[in-house]
């Protein structure tokens, strides 16, 4: 399948420690990807200068064959270490806004169905603030059904979550990529997720 | 899913701004206490004396406003920046120049908009004559939509510093001050019986330049202070 991203001769470093050499690496239409290292590898700046966020690094990155942001913006998903909620807004409006913030207007019975999809059926009006961690967690990952997307980049996405939803997630990016969808994420434990490809930092 | 219009979406953006702050309603009203208590101390400090406040009113209102305004804005991108909202705001597709018109446009609708219709209020308790309230509400109008749009560009060049309050106050200060000079000079040509259309005119231009142009400036900052 065809690569969706190309990452070609990337050297990165943080703090005057190089993290990355020459990395090249493609992510393809159909995969997941998981990045390894040990704590300070540099697993989340990788995913950070692969969002477009950091732009302290030498090397390229093509998304489709392009070296534009926008595609990406477009069609992926950020799942960074804050669950980017408001806490004095519901569930629904949380998600409201994420859906604007791609340019789509979600209807009432889209983010109901999101937030029945990661087990939060009911909680649509409940402040975000409320919830425990694992389910505003939760409440973040809705977003992952609400917004089509051909690409996940997800830091850490299993913290705080119980052991169904653990096994539920792992489930859910099995199927992604199942599906044609690329799945780009940290984690420190070793998810069950069938065909998990994996990138070695720090080493 | 349908997509957003241009103007649905600037609207959208704008209400979740507003609701986001009208829930927090200690922080909204902290500037306007500030303005309301540090405006009645004057007379106490200065003593009753009619004269005197009269002179001094339209000063002591434009710097007044001028300090709610900034201790209202190092809140102005600090919670997006601390819950991860700020990292989304970045990566949407949705221009940049339009999500930070909005927050910035909030953010004065909340604190400039309120301070302006307050003031007229403390003009009379500051015996200030009554031929300066239409300049002080016009200037005032418009002179704090340019301060919002100057604390913005501070805020989100400070967003990401741990104590970034007196770095902000250090830059944003210097360049408040030919709003609080055509502000003030304004209210008080009008109290004099002048005319006092060409600073509120030059006031007018630079809230419009601010509003044309300030979105990139803030935009460029944010994505500068979270490149770490």
């Amino acid at each position: 399948m065809s690569s969706l991203l190309e990452v070609r001769g990337l050297t990165f470093s943080r703090d005057h420690r190089v993290l990355a050499e020459n990395l090249d690496f493609d992510v393809r239409a159909g995969s997941a990807i998981r990045l390894e290292g040990p704590n300070g590898a540099g697993k989340t700046t990788l995913l950070r200068i692969v969002a477009g966020l950091y732009s302290a690094y030498e090397g390229e990155i093509f998304y489709e064959g392009q070296r534009s942001l926008s595609a990406l913006r477009r069609h992926s998903h950020f799942l960074g270490h804050a669950p980017a909620l408001k806490g004095s807004l519901s569930a629904h409006e949380n998600l409201d806004w994420l859906a604007s913030l791609k340019g789509l207007a979600a209807s009432a019975a889209d983010i109901e169905a999101a937030l029945e999809q990661v087990g939060l059926g009911g909680y649509e009006h409940i402040q975000c603030r409320q919830m425990s961690a694992g389910q505003q967690r939760r409440v973040a990952l809705a977003r992952l059904f609400l917004i089509p997307a051909k690409f996940w980049l997800l830091d850490e996405p299993f913290t705080a979550l119980d052991k169904q939803s653990v096994a539920a997630l792992e489930g859910w990016i099995g199927d992604f990529a199942k599906q044609g969808g690329a799945v780009l994420l940290t984690t420190h434990h070793d998810p069950a997720i069938p065909a998990l490809q994996s990138i070695e930092l720090g080493v | 899913m349908k997509t957003l219009g241009p103007i649905e979406l600037a609207l959208r953006l704008l209400r979740r701004e507003l609701t986001v702050s009208l829930r927090r309603r200690t922080e909204l009203a902290n500037p306007l206490f500030f303005f309301l208590i540090v405006c009645t101390l004057f007379p106490l400090g200065l003593g009753p004396s009619p004269q005197i406040l009269a002179e001094l009113a339209p000063g002591i209102l434009w710097i007044v406003a001028l300090l709610s305004v900034l201790m209202a804005s190092d809140a102005l991108f600090k919670g997006d920046f601390d819950d991860g909202t700020l990292e989304q705001i970045l990566l949407s597709p949705v221009p940049l120049y339009t999500t930070v018109l909005m927050k910035t446009l909030a953010h004065w609708l909340l604190t400039g908009v309120p301070l302006t219709l307050l003031s007229p209020l403390l003009a009379l308790m500051l015996q200030m004559p009554s031929e300066g309230l239409g300049a002080l509400l016009l200037s005032l109008g418009c002179g704090s939509l340019v301060l919002s749009f100057i604390a913005a560009i501070g805020a989100a060049l400070t967003v990401g510093l741990k104590r970034g309050g007196v770095l902000l106050s250090l830059l944003v200060l210097p360049l408040f001050v030919p709003v609080l000079i055509f502000g003030s000079a304004a209210v008080q040509r009008a109290v004099a019986g002048m005319d006092a259309s060409s600073p509120l005119a030059l006031l007018a231009a630079l809230a419009l330049f601010f509003l044309a142009l300030a979105p990139f400036a803030i935009g460029g900052a944010l994505r500068v202070s979270l490149d770490q």
